[in-house]
């Protein structure tokens, strides 16, 4: 039985061998999100990167923002194309923007009945998703309905 | 135009391409496919295939020029070209860069090429079967984001959202491809035709697109033949010179985690202007489109940022009649395409072009002067390229 929204046997989220985005895995391990941000100009930088594309400063910091944020697009993928969501059926993907952290977007799956109607703009929460017992263990930032 | 321009200093010389087969069922190997491919351009150029001193392709191809050139017996390589990035949104980049090297003297006889052999090799629209996974593909496989369909739709449901797209424009692309392979006996679809009933009954693979909606995987090899534009006298067709050529992607388009600013785009925004203005032509002067269909929501939003009609128009110009031979308002992907020819990964929508040009299609477009290819919309960096006839030099 899966802890999670999807099957068990999907690949694991693990950092870089550089650890660029080891603060946000280990983040979400501690219920935290934590986001890139540029210390010199303020930039909000998502995904991880060394630069900040506005400044070119390499000095950016972690900081933890509200895990709130709206529905910005989704798909709803039924065809599986690994072997772990074979027979599994539809699932909902989204795409969510942030809007307390300059609007950055993240993917993550949309909680609740697959097949359920799903509306652009609407507002959605962070959910952290806890596989402890998975090899590495990992947290995923899922996202429910409010 | 100014010197900094390809307009009119390349020509197409000769096309070439194998047998087109469904995914795994080639009975040669990439590599053999590859010669063969190259071998017919050089027979149809009329060239002697050890002419041949540049070799130019994109999305990794895996079969390396120099073993190329030792295997055909090259006199010299003088070279060896990969467009970076963006899988089939490097084909007319190739061609590009193929015309650049002719243009300038790094190279007198460039050939593009393009082999897959999906049998020996992996398929594109699978997951990969690894345990751990990192960087940016970390944020999305463990949810379930992998293929590239996957990687896509969400880029089209936000332009679908944006402007109120129905799904029947999306259908008139799929219609128009299998329209056209119908007429087309290479085509991997010929004889398979296509209804509207079919299509709305076919399975969702990942809303908002169906089966009919995704590109086909396929085997074989396609090849083109560049020279420089003085050498067209010598080639034994009507010439089909290159009068522009671009690559890239606007600002930002690689952004991880789908950060890309235009999201909702085919990212050809700052692409096809530059195009555009190289050819000195607009969307009205196109007479016959290629446009690649990875899916066929790329097709639409890449039909929008080249002009063709305002995204607010899009349910009204997406019909069938819009895009069939020889009639419609913008014939579209008249060899049958990536959806229902072969996907060769979109080199055989530039064979197509040529075709156009010399009046050689199975739906040919009366008389074209101005015949335009798009390659790979959604990806980065993408790239289009326009062929004019004799008269637009």
């Amino acid at each position: 039985m899966s802890v999670g929204y999807l099957p068990e046997g999907l690949p694991i989220p693990v950092p870089e061998n550089d650890n660029l985005s080891k603060p946000y895995w280990d983040g979400l391990m501690q219920e935290r999100l934590m986001v890139q941000r540029c210390k010199s100009c303020n930039t909000w930088i998502w995904g991880p990167e060394w630069i900040c594309h506005a400044c070119h400063s390499f000095d950016l910091e972690w900081q933890e923002i509200e895990g709130l944020g709206q529905i910005y697009s989704w798909e709803r993928p039924w065809h599986p194309v690994h072997s772990a969501l074979k027979g599994h059926g539809p699932y909902l993907i989204v795409l969510v923007e942030l809007p307390y952290a300059g609007n950055i977007r993240m993917i993550g799956n949309l909680l609740g009945r697959p097949e359920q109607e799903v509306t652009i703009g609407a507002k959605v929460k962070i959910a952290f998703e806890h596989h402890k017992d998975a090899d590495p263990p990992h947290t995923l930032a899922q996202w429910k309905l409010i | 135009m100014g010197a900094r321009s390809l307009r009119g200093k390349a020509v197409v010389a000769g096309i070439g391409e194998t047998p087109y087969y469904k995914h795994g069922h080639s009975p040669d190997s990439e590599f053999k496919l590859a010669l063969k491919a190259i071998l017919a351009a050089a027979n149809d150029a009329g060239i002697n295939p050890k002419d041949i001193d540049g070799f130019a392709s994109y999305s990794n191809d895996r079969n390396d020029p120099s073993r190329l050139a030792a295997a055909l017996g090259t006199r010299e390589l003088r070279f060896s070209n990969m467009q970076w990035g963006g899988g089939g949104g490097g084909g007319a980049a190739a061609i590009g860069n193929a015309a650049a090297a002719v243009a300038t003297g790094l190279a007198d006889c460039v050939v593009v090429f393009r082999a897959l052999a999906q049998g020996q090799f992996a398929r594109f629209g699978q997951g990969q079967p690894v345990k751990t996974i990192s960087g940016d593909m970390a944020m999305q496989a463990p949810y379930g984001l992998m293929s590239p369909a996957q990687r896509y739709a969400m880029k089209c449901m936000r332009f679908m959202h944006d402007y109120d797209v129905k799904h029947e424009a999306m259908r008139a692309v799929s219609m128009a491809s299998y329209q056209h392979a119908q007429a087309n006996q290479r085509a991997v679809m010929y004889g398979r035709p296509l209804s509207e009933d079919d299509y709305d009954a076919s399975r969702w693979i990942v809303e908002p697109w169906r089966l009919f909606d995704c590109c086909q995987e396929n085997d074989g090899a396609a090849a083109i033949i560049i020279l420089p534009a003085d050498r067209a006298k010598d080639i034994p067709h009507k010439p089909s010179f290159i009068l522009g050529a671009a690559g890239g992607s606007d600002h930002r388009c690689a952004a991880p985690s789908h950060n890309h600013p235009n999201y909702a785009s085919a990212n050809f925004s700052s692409v096809a202007p530059r195009l555009y203005e190289m050819a000195g032509v607009t969307a009205s002067d196109v007479d016959v489109l290629q446009s690649y269909e990875n899916f066929t929501g790329g097709v639409m939003m890449s039909i929008v940022e080249h002009g063709f009609c305002k995204p607010e128009e899009v349910n009204e110009f997406f019909k069938p009649e819009t895009f069939y031979a020889p009639n419609g308002a913008l014939p579209l992907n008249t060899s049958g395409g990536n959806l229902a020819e072969c996907y060769m990964h979109g080199l055989e929508l530039q064979i197509e072009a040529v075709r156009q040009l010399r009046g050689t299609s199975t739906s040919q477009v009366k008389d074209p002067d101005i015949s335009m290819v798009i390659a790979g919309p959604m990806v980065t960096p993408v790239s289009n390229c326009i062929f004019g006839s004799e008269a637009t030099i």
